[in-house]
This record gives structure tokens, C-alpha cells and sequence, in this order.
């Protein structure tokens, strides 16, 4: 059942444990990403599919396990240098600047390292010409979509390695997560790791090599793609059929 | 149900009974010697500053708002019954009567002044209102400094009534007002708006009407507070109710605990016999105060009762109690 | 006769106003970040006060220029701010507002006290820092010191609106409040830029300890609960968060002092307070502020 990464990991969680509160969160749990790999993360609301990308950025911290991204253990880094190591984040519920304007929101994506801000700017613009079209406007009045393909763009800034996506599909409509999908498929082929956490297992499943369903805490499900669309169990609790 | 609500009651009347029969004893067999009226002085004081710290507390704890301008209220009542006791003197009304239509007039002008303040105030929350009122009590410091019936700078020449005995027992009623206030369906409502509040005005509560209500009571009784001081002080400065005496205030209630009454008795009379206590060290005095005051948010940030109410009749349960397990056993 | 009253009463307003807005400009910075009201903040100055009222005669005695005291005060007041915010704020930074708020007033009587058990409760006066004269323009007169300390504070708004703007540094300090896991994100250090934003204003203060010593030099240790109210004031009326916010406030809150103090002496705090109320009900941002909705 288990799959062969192709390549050496990129990102491996071994035996990771989280606490929220005194209560087990998430409970060993094991993942290994491959170089250029786009994997999915599924599973219904509260398993934790949250909780455990911020502890791997260390916004929370690990109970128990380790957390290697590209050789650094990520348990031992503060949050703020994870950026410096090429893991960038984009959270759910988007996390822009509202009051700064589309540019300063890029800009800010190379906080941690300024050089060659400029040609990374225009890629972006040119990946979203919505974004370039509205670069002097405050970061706030985007509609919901637009700030999805900021805070991507942002993440993008920083030249990652690897994107930990967190349902990039809240709340937008379905024309627009299509697009949002495309961008991460064009990310992907661009040659950056992803780790993609959605609710939307259908859409997940479509555009991801492989996949890991998180179930209350714990991984109970692990595979290609293709193998998880046909499982039973999958299919009868994620895809509706 | 009504018979044991009425049980309790009857002990809590026992026990305030108890404590003043021993404290009025103490004063009257002289213990304290050449120091008793000081002493006497100190309890008068603790008695006023309860009813403003809990009074206080019924807006902080039971609402959930800041008020930085309680000092404010206190001043309207201290001036408020030193000028109608004033105006009553020699009108042949006796002593005790005297005093309790002043505590009356500053409650109700202290009470009004908290209607007025509270409907335009109450409209903010949470910093901007804990600016807005203590902008309010230094707009009403600063007319009573201006004000010719408040004597400008001093008022002085205020009719010594409040003595311990009748400062205890205003203490108690206030207090025990306060208590059934919390207890009332009225206090419940007000805590489902400190709770949430847009839940609370979705389910038909008058949000506002409340909330002004809860600070007009909170005012009158610090009004109260105020009118026991006026007259007990017998002269004062506009100054004594400044900025930094909200502030002591309000930190009383967080210390003894937002939303304990229990804490502000218990925390204000502390806090009225310590400085007294640690006379000596009158320097060091507001250094360890504000050390205290940081010390209790770092390690209580409920403050030290948190929400727990004492109960007389808790308390026996719990000594019968344990005294039938042993038998049991 | 009546234009020239005008006129010295617009300069003092002036003068007054430049100073609230240095202490403004540190209560809107802490603010801006963390929103808490720093109630300590004004008595930064008087530790400013204090350390120029020491510094300035050794500065003397060593024949350097006096107002070179003034960079060991903003050392000192840049040190106490970040003293009182890693010992005092941040440990209670989570445990909500009224925490927070208790815990500032609490460092702020403590201070006070500390002063009073150091330095006494007797007044001290500062040494003139500058020795600049006073031109007479008709019947105005017109301190030239009071034309620097107008100065010194508009270049210092013009030099900090430049450093969160354009700056690093000043940019994450702009994004920290907005939000903290996304500034964390991109590679900020929210506790460090706190800790820098507490410098920075705390440093301020002490450049207002110097304006407001050359125009009042007297040193007590509740000094700074007076201004700092004032200020505070100052920084609410204009927008709390908003840089231009504190200038605007500062001179407003100096320029009413100054003018009710001419009609009515005894009622100027009343009408201070009075704006602050009006402007709150009307407008709780600040004239300046952003309108975002309190967030609950």
C-alpha cells in the first residue's frame, strides 16, 4: 500500500504529536513529500489537517515527533526563519496585509531576503495580471479571490522550495476555485513542492500525485491519487459517490 | 426551596450581626486604648471604600466594560449630600435622619449623572470607553473646582454624620442589594450581554437600556460610598477624585476579582487597613502596591477570588458536613 | 493689540503642541502595534527628565555641548521601555485587555514611586540646555527655543512617517498588527519588532523630556501622569495608530490649552476632555483614524 517517493523527501514528518489544550490533537502521525511532488491532504473538518501545517511552521508546537524539511529539523527553528529555509505557508483564511496595498503585500514577501525582488515582482504580475492591475490598491477591498492569488503571490515571493496550501477553495466560488487549482498545478509543474490541504477531496484528488486522508488525528489512508479515488472508503465519505 | 433561600438568609443577617457586635465590643471595652477612634477611623474607611469597589464591580465584572472615571460618580454623591445636608442643617431634622437623606441626594444625583454619562458613553466599548469616562469624571472634577456652591478649591465645614456604626450598616444593605442586583433576573441579563452581546440583542434584550441601567446603579451606589466619605472627611478637594483615584479603585476590583463581590469586600477593606497598617513605610507603600497589582495579573489575571462568592451557608454545609463523616466513620 | 495676543497664543499653542505630539507619537506607535494603552508611557519622560537633570552638568563639567545629554537619555528611556515590556507586558500580552490595561496603570504608579523613593518628592530644575534669545517681533515675542522644539518635532513625524513607510523595519512594524501569524509568515519577528517599537517610542519620550525642559525646566516625579494624559489625549483625538494622527492631535490639544487658558483659566482640561468626547462619539477613530469597526 505504501508508495515509493521517487525522490528523496523534501518535507518528512515521523511520529509527529500535537497537544491542543491537554487533548491529543493529531497522533502519529507520518508524511513523506518527494521533490516536486504535489500531494493532497484531505479529511473532514476538526481532524487536524490545520493544526498540523502550523505546527510543521511553527506557529504550534510538536508534542512529540520530528518535522525535517531539506535536512533542518523544524521543531528546533523559531517560526519566523522558516521563510529563510524556502517552506513558505498560505494559510487558510488567507492572512493578507488589508491595509497595505497589493505591491507592499509582495514586497513583504521577501522580508526575509530582498534580493531580486524586482524580477520576482513582474513574474507574479505576469502569473496574475488581476494583481498587477490593482497593485496600488489596498489589500483589503480585493474580493475574496483576488486575496487567494495575493497571498499565493506573496508566498511565491520568497522563491520557495515547497507551499503548504490550506484550503485555498474556502469560500470561493467554483469558477474561481478552478482557477485557484490551475495556479497550483502551474506552481507545481514550475518545479516547488506542494502539500495541498482541502476539504474539496474531489478537486484535491484531481490535480495531486498522491494523497494522505487525516482522520481525527491520524492518517488512515494513504496513496496515489488515482488509487484513492477508487477506494470504497474514500470514495463513500469524501466523493459523494 | 423558599424556606432554605430564607435559612440562608437568616445566617448571613446572624454572622454581619456577629461581626459587628464583636467589632462595636472591641471599640466600646476600649482595647484599643488612646487609638480607638483612629482605628474606628480606618473600619469607617473600608466600610465606604467596599461600597465603591463593589459598586465598581457590578460594571467591570457583572458587564464585562472598563471604567476609568468611578471616581467621578463618587465626587457628584460627596458633593451632592454635603450641600443638601448643608441646606437641612438646624431645619430641626435629627442626626441620623439627616444622614440618611444625604446618602439618598448623592446616590440619586450621582445615579442621574450615571444616565447622563452612560447613554451617550455607553455607546463605545472597551478602550474608547474606559477614555470616554475618564474624560467625563475629569470634565465633572473640573466644574466642582469651578463652581461656586462647592466652594471652589475647598469645601470644608461638612457636618461630621458618618460614624461607624451607620457607615457598617449602609455597608451591608448596599452590599447585600448589590448581591440579590446580580442574582436578579436583571443580572442575569446583564451577564448574557457581557457574554455576547449581539446574541443577547438578537434574542429582544434592549441592550442599551441595560447596560445605562447597570451604570446608573453602579453610580448611585458609588454615589453612596461618596456621600459616607463627604461626611466623614468633613472637607474636600476636587483633586481627591482624580484620575488616579478610578485607577486605585479599579485595581481593587481586579485584585479582589472581577465578578466577585465576595473579592471586593474582602479586597477593599484589605487594601483600606494596609496603607494604614504600613504606616512606617509610607514610601514604599504604592511601590509594593503596584508590584502586588503586577504580580496578581501575572500569576491571577481573574484576580484572587476570581468568580467565587463566599457563602455562609456553603460554609457550614461543608463543617456539618464533614462533621457527619466522622461520625459515620 | 487683540492680532497679537492671537499671534503669541498660536506660538505657545505651538510650542505646547509639538511637545504632546512627541508623547502622542509614542503612544500611537505602542498602540498601533499591540493595542494597549501604555499608560506608563508618560512617565518615560519624567525618566528622561531625571537623566538630563543628572547628565546635563556632567556634560558641562566635561566641556561637551549640554544637549548631548540628551542621547544618554533616549539610551536610558529606550532601555526602561523595552524593560517594562519584556518583564511586565508580554507576559500578560494574552491574558486579554483589562489585564493589560491594569497592568500598565499598575507600571505607571510604579514608576511614579519609584521616582519619589530615588529622587524625592521635592521639584528639581533642569539647567538650560539652550541658551538661544528671544526675538521680539512687534509686541510678540518670540523664543527661539520655542521655534526649535516646533522644529525638532516636525522633522522628528516627518523622519518616523519616512521609516514605517519606506523602511524595512518600519514596514513590519506596519504588518505586524495586522497579522501576526502572516508577519510571522514572511520571515518578522513579532516579539522583537514589539520590543523595537517600545524602543523607538520610549527613545521619543525622551526628546519631548528635552523639548518640554527647555521650556518648563522643572523635573517632578509625577510629571509625566499629567502630560501623558495630555497626550494620550492627543494621540486619540487625531487617530490612535496614526502617525500624522499625533501630530495633528498634539498641536490641536496645545493650541486649545493655550486659547481657553486666555478666556477661561480654570476650564481648559474641561474643553480638552470635551473635544475627546465629542470626537469619540462622532468619529471613535480619531479625525485621522481609519474607520475598521472595534474587532470584538
Amino acid at each position: 500500500m505504501a508508495v515509493e517517493t521517487k525522490t528523496a523527501p523534501v518535507l518528512r514528518c515521523q511520529h509527529l504529536g500535537i497537544q491542543f489544550g491537554g487533548l491529543k490533537a493529531v497522533d502519529d502521525f507520518n508524511l513523506e513529500i518527494g521533490e516536486s511532488e504535489l500531494v493532497g491532504l484531505i479529511g473532514p473538518n476538526g481532524a487536524g489537517k490545520t493544526t498540523t501545517l502550523r505546527t510543521i511552521t511553527g506557529l504550534e508546537k510538536a508534542a512529540s515527533g520530528s518535522i525535517v524539511f531539506d535536512g533542518h529539523d523544524l521543531t528546533k527553528i523559531t517560526p519566523s526563519k522558516i521563510i529563510t529555509l524556502k517552506l513558505a505557508y498560505v494559510p487558510e483564511g488567507r492572512h493578507i496585509f488589508p491595509q497595505m496595498t497589493v505591491a507592499e503585500n509582495l514586497e513583504m514577501g521577501t522580508y526575509a531576503d530582498k534580493a531580486g525582488m524586482a524580477g520576482t515582482m513582474e513574474d507574479v504580475y505576469a502569473r496574475f495580471p488581476r494583481l498587477s492591475e490593482r497593485r496600488r490598491q489596498l489589500a483589503g477591498t480585493l474580493s475574496g479571490g483576488e486575496q487567494q492569488m495575493l497571498a499565493v503571490g506573496r508566498a511565491l515571493m520568497a522563491k520557495p522550495k515547497m507551499i503548504l496550501m490550506d484550503e485555498p477553495s474556502m469560500g470561493l466560488s467554483p469558477l474561481l476555485v478552478q482557477e485557484i487549482f490551475d495556479i497550483i498545478q502551474e506552481v507545481n509543474r514550475a518545479g516547488i513542492t506542494v502539500l495541498l490541504v482541502e476539504q474539496n477531496a474531489k478537486m484535491a484528488l484531481s490535480i495531486s500525485n498522491r494523497a494522505y486522508v487525516l482522520e481525527t488525528g491520524t492518517i488512515s489512508i494513504e496513496g496515489s491519487a488515482a488509487e484513492l479515488m477508487d477506494d470504497p472508503r474514500v470514495k463513500k465519505a469524501y466523493l459523494g459517490q | 426551596m423558599g424556606k432554605k433561600i430564607r435559612i440562608s438568609y437568616l445566617l448571613n443577617a446572624v454572622g454581619v450581626t456577629l461581626i459587628f457586635a464583636v467589632l462595636s465590643g472591641l471599640f466600646s471595652a476600649g482595647v484599643f486604648g488612646t487609638s480607638t477612634t483612629y482605628i474606628q477611623g480606618i473600619c469607617t474607611t473600608a466600610c465606604y471604600t467596599i461600597i465603591m469597589v463593589a459598586s465598581l464591580n457590578l460594571v467591570v465584572g457583572f458587564m464585562g466594560e472598563f471604567s476609568l472615571g468611578h471616581a467621578g460618580f463618587v465626587s457628584v454623591g460627596a458633593y451632592a449630600s454635603a450641600i443638601v445636608s448643608g441646606l437641612l442643617t438646624g431645619k430641626g431634622l435629627p442626626d441620623l435622619g439627616l444622614f440618611l437623606v444625604a446618602l439618598l441626594a448623592g446616590g440619586l444625583a450621582a445615579g442621574v449623572m450615571g444616565v447622563l454619562v452612560g447613554i451617550p458613553a455607553l455607546r463605545l466599548r472597551g478602550d474608547y470607553l474606559a477614555i470616554v469616562t475618564m474624560a467625563f469624571a475629569e470634565i465633572i472634577r473640573v466644574c466642582f473646582c469651578n463652581f461656586a456652591i462647592t466652594g471652589g478649591k475647598t469645601m470644608s465645614g461638612i457636618l461630621k454624620l458618618s460614624t461607624f456604626p451607620r457607615a457598617f450598616w449602609v455597608m451591608v444593605v448596599c452590599v447585600s442589594i448589590m448581591f440579590l442586583f446580580v442574582r436578579s433576573k436583571f443580572g442575569r441579563t446583564i451577564r448574557a450581554i457581557r457574554e455576547d452581546y449581539i446574541a443577547a440583542s438578537a434574542s429582544g434584550i434592549n441592550v442599551t437600556f441595560y447596560k445605562v441601567m447597570t451604570f446608573a446603579i453602579s453610580a448611585f451606589f458609588a454615589g453612596i460610598g461618596g456621600s459616607i466619605y463627604a461626611h466623614y472627611m468633613t472637607a474636600m478637594i476636587p483633586t481627591n477624585f482624580n484620575f488616579a483615584y478610578s485607577a486605585e479603585l479599579l485595581s481593587e476590583v481586579i485584585i479582589g476579582g472581577t465578578g466577585s463581590l465576595t473579592g471586593s469586600v474582602i479586597g477593599a477593606a484589605f487594601l483600606s487597613v494596609l496603607p494604614e497598617a504600613m504606616r512606617d513605610f509610607a514610601t514604599y507603600r504604592m511601590l509594593a502596591y503596584s508590584v502586588v497589582l503586577v504580580l496578581v495579573m501575572l500569576f491571577r489575571p481573574g484576580g484572587i477570588f476570581g468568580h467565587w462568592e463566599f457563602s455562609l451557608t456553603h460554609l457550614l454545609d461543608k463543617i456539618t458536613r464533614r462533621e457527619s463523616v466522622k461520625e459515620g466513620a | 493689540m487683540a492680532a497679537s495676543l492671537f499671534v503669541q497664543g498660536l506660538i505657545n499653542g505651538l510650542n505646547q503642541g509639538a511637545i504632546y505630539a512627541l508623547i502622542a507619537l509614542g503612544y500611537t506607535m505602542v498602540y498601533g502595534i499591540i493595542r494597549m494603552i501604555n499608560f506608563a508611557h508618560g512617565d518615560f519622560i519624567m525618566i528622561g527628565a531625571y537623566t538630563l537633570f543628572y547628565t546635563i552638568p556632567l556634560m558641562v563639567n566635561a566641556g561637551m555641548p549640554a544637549w548631548m545629554a540628551v542621547i544618554i537619555a533616549i539610551v536610558v528611556c529606550a532601555l526602561v521601555g523595552v524593560l517594562v515590556e519584556i518583564l511586565a507586558y508580554k507576559p500578560v500580552r494574552k491574558a486579554g485587555s483589562m489585564s493589560a490595561l491594569i497592568t500598565a496603570l499598575a507600571m505607571s504608579i510604579f514608576l511614579e514611586n519609584l521616582a519619589m523613593v530615588l529622587f524625592g518628592a521635592k521639584p528639581h530644575n533642569v539647567q538650560a540646555i539652550f541658551q538661544l534669545p528671544t526675538v521680539r517681533v512687534g509686541s510678540v515675542s518670540l523664543p527661539l527655543n520655542v521655534l526649535l522644539t516646533i522644529a525638532i518635532g516636525l522633522l522628528i513625524m516627518l523622519g518616523m512617517q519616512f521609516f514605517v513607510k519606506k523602511t524595512n523595519l518600519g514596514k513590519a512594524m506596519r504588518a505586524v498588527p495586522q497579522d501576526k501569524d502572516a508577519s510571522t509568515l514572511v520571515g518578522i519577528n513579532v516579539d522583537r519588532i514589539i520590543t523595537l517599537t517600545f524602543a523607538i517610542g520610549s527613545g521619543l519620550a525622551a526628546v519631548a523630556a528635552l523639548m518640554y525642559c527647555s521650556t518648563y525646566p522643572r523635573v517632578t516625579n509625577d510629571m509625566g501622569s499629567m502630560m501623558g494624559m495630555k497626550a494620550f489625549i492627543a494621540a486619540v483625538l487625531g487617530g490612535i495608530g496614526v502617525i500624522p494622527g499625533a501630530m495633528l492631535g498634539g498641536i490641536l490639544v496645545g493650541l486649545i490649552e493655550i486659547f481657553v487658558k486666555l478666556f477661561a483659566p480654570g476650564w481648559y482640561e474641561a474643553v480638552t476632555y470635551g473635544t475627546l468626547i465629542v470626537i469619540l462619539l462622532v468619529k471613535p477613530s480619531g479625525i485621522l483614524g481609519k474607520n475598521l469597526g472595534e474587532k470584538v
